[in-house]
């Protein structure tokens, strides 16, 4: 595979060379630092890791700033290991969008939106109580039964319920690159991506 | 680098036509081709704006016409190239940007009032 951080900008949309209309999502991405790599004999497994977007040095632990130093690369805000890297990456080489080609498939992983807590018709696409007559009332958007009685005497885990919703991480898997602009480090995805803007999106492509 | 000026250069990557300007309350006929199989025509529409929403690429407008007795309603993207041409044959004096309650006029109540030009 081969990877890529990224932050959210925005969604607008482009024409295709047959006129469609395509939703996009535009993607700041790289530049990415490879700021450690993982080997089987030092840590037991196989991996790299990527650095992106500076941060300030005041908002930077020193035991980071070793870490950062190391590297030899300014101090950024997000860090995140890949495995099974496809190309052999070493220690302080910096990947750009170049890594995606445009019309390629790749995967992008966010933090879905917060929604708070939910119930269950918005939360698991429960329906609710489709009536509002027939003797109901204030249980349009209830559950209904959560199980049986005396057998089993409890409710089952991992039962369906009201709770916090959203906030989670979510993989959209193969959106289409659309557009790459190497010199802004931007990429287009064909489509939505999870998160709110301003937010950082991991992108895969899985050969 | 401002955040919006990325999307904004993705914005400035679509080719936007040069259309002539218009708003809700004008009537204006658009042409606009047809794939049919692997021919392509040319097929006109003709009837009141009533709204244009969104900005950049992704703004559309909305335009309704008589067809009979039935009320019919086409929305199409600005930056759309199918879009051939759009002329505009009456600029008309309305006091809203989307004029909704146009679609229950009939009749003689259904005149919208021309700009002097």
């Amino acid at each position: 595979m081969s990877g890529l951080l990224g932050k959210k900008i925005g969604m607008t949309s482009i024409y295709d060379e047959q006129g469609r209309n395509v939703p996009c999502t535009v993607i700041e991405a790289g530049p990415c630092v490879v700021s450690q790599v993982r080997t089987k004999e030092a840590d037991g497994y196989e991996a790299i890791q990527l650095a992106f977007e500076d941060k300030k040095e005041k908002h930077t632990s020193k035991a980071m700033k070793g870490h950062f130093d190391k590297a030899k690369t300014t101090p950024k805000r997000y860090l995140a290991e890949f495995s099974r890297f496809e190309e052999k990456k070493s220690f302080g080489d910096i990947l750009t969008v170049e890594v995606f080609n445009e019309g390629e498939f790749v995967d992008v992983v966010g933090t879905s939106k917060g929604k708070g807590f939910q119930g269950v018709v918005k939360r698991y696409n429960f329906r609710g109580v489709n009536d509002a007559t027939h003797g109901q009332h204030n249980r349009l958007r209830a559950p209904g039964s959560i199980g049986a009685s005396s057998y089993p005497s409890r409710v089952f885990k991992g039962m369906r319920m009201a709770g916090r919703t959203g906030g989670d991480r979510v993989k959209i898997t193969n959106l289409q690159v659309m557009k790459i602009i190497p010199e802004k480090n931007v990429v287009v995805v064909k489509g939505a991506v999870p998160g709110p803007n301003n937010s950082l999106v991991i992108l895969e492509r899985w050969s | 680098m401002g955040k919006n000026e990325l999307l904004q250069l993705v914005d400035d990557s679509v080719n936007m036509q040069k259309l002539p300007k218009f708003k809700a309350g004008d009537n204006i006929t658009v042409t606009y081709k047809i794939k049919e199989g692997n021919k392509e025509r040319l097929q006109k529409f003709q009837g009141v704006v009533l709204q244009r929403v969104g900005s950049g690429p992704t703004e559309t407008f909305t335009v309704r016409k008589l067809s009979g007795n039935v009320g019919v309603e086409r929305i199409f993207p600005i930056a759309s190239p199918f879009i051939e041409e759009i002329v505009v044959n009456k600029v008309g004096v309305v006091r809203r940007a989307r004029i909704f309650y146009f679609r229950d006029l009939r009749g003689k109540k259904a005149r919208i009032k021309e700009a002097k030009r």
